[in-house]
């Protein structure tokens, strides 16, 4: 009972080093250069879902305000209501409006993979274009096809 | 019960990226990491990182797909492992 705790709850993590594995078992291992590019796609996929598993939390929602919430927190008071935020909660004077980090999920995570798909999706593209590239000038994506061309002096 | 849609798409997820690396055929590996990246999207909605969630959809699930396939076109479609 106490293994299927420890797997149950944290479910993404050992799902995240499995992911992981076979992306990395994928890059060594696969002959087919278009292969080895899916599997690299896979590693880093594999790692974004790493970065978001850190930033959930128990019951809090998307990191979003509702309109009377912004309202209130944008009033007249509202850029000096913000530096007194001693119990994590921000107050307003006017409304009784409660603002309390611990209902949203992190959003510094978010922002961050944000900028890792993109990147991603740039190598990925960099290495169909060498893959692309090499099947010109060597009639093959087999990689040890390429080596034994090369090998034998062309 | 989020647990339970969320393990669900966890097992798929592995199932995925599984036959895409094993399946000779390249296109057909190219669709199912579309499905993979999906899965991926659809992870990160129940996660409540809905941001990251469209921009995988766009990107990973979109553009990543039909890269795989331009280039599967423009190459050869067989693979030998």
């Amino acid at each position: 009972m106490e293994l299927f705790e420890a797997i149950s709850t944290k479910i993404n993590y050992w799902v995240y080093i499995v992911i992981m594995m076979i992306g990395l078992f994928a890059m060594i291992s696969k002959n087919n250069l278009i292969k080895k590019l899916i599997g690299m796609s896979i590693f880093q996929t594999a790692i974004i879902l790493f970065y978001v598993s850190i930033g959930v939390k128990e019951g809090a929602t998307i990191p979003i305000l509702y309109h009377d919430q912004v309202h209130a927190a944008h009033g007249d008071h509202g850029e000096a209501d913000t530096s007194h935020g001693e119990h994590g909660a921000v107050e307003s004077h006017e409304a009784d409006i409660h603002i309390n980090p611990d209902d949203f999920t992190n959003p510094l995570v978010h922002v961050l993979m944000l900028t890792a798909i993109v990147v991603g999706v740039s190598t990925l593209g960099v290495g169909l274009a060498i893959t692309q590239k090499l099947h010109r000038e060597f009639g093959s994506i087999e990689e040890h096809e390429i080596l034994e061309i090369i090998k034998s002096g062309k | 019960m989020i647990w339970i849609f969320d393990s669900i798409i966890l097992i798929f997820l592995v199932v995925t990226a599984i036959i895409s690396l094993q399946v000779k055929d390249l296109l057909s590996a190219s669709m199912i990491f579309g499905v993979y990246s999906f899965l991926m999207c659809l992870l990160w909605a129940g996660m409540a990182a809905v941001d990251v969630a469209f921009t995988e959809a766009a990107v990973g699930a979109g553009v990543s797909a039909v890269f795989l396939i331009a280039t599967v076109f423009r190459t050869s479609r067989r693979s030998s492992d």
